[in-house]
């Protein structure tokens, strides 16, 4: 089952993965081993896939750097939660297919090292008899996440989930 | 396309109008949508991921090669080999692919795109520079992206976007003399904060009386907010200058998460003192600082009517001894007309330092970096720690009447100075 790492407010990208560890300076199968390497060292070698990170608000400031969210990726993270998120970090998220969530209410109710059981299409997270509600996901999201991405999808199909085999309408401003 | 054709746009913000239009369906904020883009907008520092992307994840191809840009300008000219190998490479890139390219000289990204006519009200445009918010000067719904996301666009000829909630900042009064639309702009980043409309649309009403260029000044300051697009109601000058669908109109119906009201008629000229750009005060703080480095320029206030304001107060004198001013038009046009009319010579009379338009030091990587301790005023949009250079230097932001000013006394100086007493 996987558990719930907290870290509270304001994670930024350099906390996430530390600029010294950007795969072009320990190399592009290492740096998910440095994700959180000073916040959380421990982090890392215990993340287990599917495990849930909790934040505050506004995580993943800083620099727009896709590499921190890769590190994230490679180790499998089940989903992120946080009061609220920098813009351009929850694209990141989204086009590199993990899940991001916002809610008010979740990330205060959960407890770093809890076990909880994740529902990703219902938008549910159990822990013992305690059920806590996300939005679950809009359906373009459902749909691009069980390809893996919104990259993963566009490279299968040619097209982002929703416009089905009919193109949408290139409208021009008149 | 005939009106027919509309979705029902009642009681939506015009970020959810042009949503809307464009996705064919009504839709309201925090949906996701899918929408074709008119422009990507490429910059010579981001072309390479952007390149790579295409290549190596997207299959290689660019959709609509005509609706992709590329501007060398953020280090132009370049610098170093690796700056010059890396424009070398976008320009191949370009010719191989059909893509519009701006070379070196022709100016700032989104000065280039407005000049250009590639940007139109109720467009969608996307940058790989956060400034594209600039591109709201005419409710063209412009927005900053990451590489993966321009790429994707550059691939897809569309995009995927939330739809942002709309804070509405709500203009009135008359502006006193002195009073430019950049002080407007970095009054109401310290109203709102760095994080005040994070997410979210900026829309200005009550501009009617800004030029273009001012408008452009506002919209392009919206991402200091946080705002992901910064949309100012067509009305003067874009209506006189360019085609406005009829249905790109404030509703009186829309729901905003926020109205922040800013009295025009009290503000006075301030600047943004470091390090960041909310840290905004009034000019008569500050007057005793001494300036080595003023700079006017950049996709903020280095436009022709930027150019002007400083040559009206330069007019015959000349800069003081010990400041240097450095002034680098945002376009090859706004360079060529401030050489018809006469302003660069004034400019130069008065001891100007002209720089190939473009960036210039905006970003810290050539052409006007600082030293250690140096302190500059900067008509730009952004003076966190070591923007400009040195970690140790400090930036005032501030409009361009403020910094001709302080070129000509060599301190921090106000518009409408108070009377000295000999
Ligand atoms: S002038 Fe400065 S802020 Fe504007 S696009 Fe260039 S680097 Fe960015």
């Amino acid at each position: 089952m996987p558990r719930v790492w907290q870290f509270g407010d304001s994670i930024n990208t350099d906390d996430i993965l530390p600029g010294k560890y950007a795969p072009f300076m320990v190399g592009e199968d290492e740096f998910h081993r440095y994700a959180f390497a000073h916040l959380r060292p421990e982090f890392a070698a215990e993340v287990r896939p599917g495990d849930l990170l909790v934040g505050g608000r506004n995580w993943g400031l800083g620099s727009s750097r896709e590499y921190a969210p890769q590190a994230l990726k490679t180790l499998q993270v089940g989903a992120v939660i946080a009061e609220s998120f920098a813009r351009i970090h929850f694209r990141n998220l989204l086009n590199l297919g993990i899940p991001a969530f916002t809610s008010e209410t979740v990330p205060d109710a959960l407890r770093d090292g809890d076990t909880v059981s994740f529902d990703l299409a219902a938008g549910t997270i159990a822990r013992g008899d305690e059920v806590f509600g996300l939005e679950p996901p809009p359906a373009f999201l459902q749909e691009a996440l069980k390809e893996g991405s919104i990259l993963a999808f566009y490279q299968k199909y040619g097209r982002f989930p929703g416009e089905g085999a009919k193109r949408a309408p290139n409208r021009q401003p008149s | 396309m005939t009106p027919t054709s509309l979705p029902d746009l009642r009681g939506l913000t015009l970020a959810e109008r042009i949503l809307s239009v464009r996705s064919g369906s009504r839709v309201r904020a925090g949906e996701l949508v899918v929408v074709s883009v008119d422009q990507v907008m490429v910059v010579d520092s981001v072309a390479p991921s952007v390149i790579a992307r295409i290549e190596n994840d997207l299959g290689g191809r660019v959709r609509n090669p005509e609706r992709v840009t590329f501007v060398l300008d953020h280090v132009a000219p370049a610098a170093n080999v690796e700056v010059a190998t890396a424009q070398a490479d976008a320009r191949r890139y370009a010719r191989e692919r059909g893509i519009r390219i701006f070379d070196v000289g022709r100016g700032i990204c989104h000065q280039v795109l407005m000049e250009e006519g590639l940007i139109q009200p109720g467009g969608v445009v996307l940058g790989s520079d956060s400034h594209s918010t600039t591109y709201g000067a005419v409710s063209c719904f412009g927005t900053g992206m990451g590489a993966t996301d321009v790429a994707l666009s550059a691939a897809s000829g569309r995009t995927w976007l939330k739809v942002p909630e709309t804070v509405v900042v709500k203009l009135t009064g008359e502006r006193p003399v002195g009073v430019s639309a950049k002080d407007v702009a970095l009054t109401v980043v310290r109203e709102l904060t760095a994080e005040g409309a994070t997410y979210s649309s900026l829309e200005f009403h009550g501009a009617e009386d800004f030029t273009l260029s001012e408008r452009m000044t506002l919209a392009n300051l919206a991402v200091e907010a946080g705002a992901k697009v910064g949309l100012v109601p067509p009305s003067g000058e874009v209506l006189e200058g360019f085609s406005v669908p009829e249905w790109l109109v404030v509703d009186p119906d829309a729901a905003y998460v926020r109205v922040l009201e800013l009295n025009l008629g009290a503000l006075t000229p301030v600047v943004a003192a470091p390090s960041s750009v909310d840290n905004v005060h009034p000019l008569s703080g500050f007057s005793g600082v001494r300036v080595d480095q003023v700079f006017v320029g950049t996709c903020t206030n280095g436009r022709l009517d930027d150019l002007h304001t400083v040559a009206d107060i330069l007019r015959g004198q000349r800069v003081a001894d010990g400041t240097r001013l450095l002034v680098i038009p945002a376009s090859s046009r706004v360079l060529q007309d401030a050489a018809a009319d006469g302003t660069l010579t004034t400019l130069l009379a008065a001891g100007a330092v002209f720089g190939t338009p473009g960036c210039g030091p905006c970003m810290g990587r050539h052409m006007g970096v600082l030293a250690p301790s140096e302190v500059c005023v900067s008509t730009s949009n952004r003076n966190f720690v070591g923007r400009m250079g040195s970690s140790e230097a400090q930036i005032f932001l501030a409009s361009p009447a403020v910094a001709a000013l302080t070129a000509l006394t060599g301190f921090l100086a106000a518009p409408q100075p108070e009377p000295v007493v000999a």
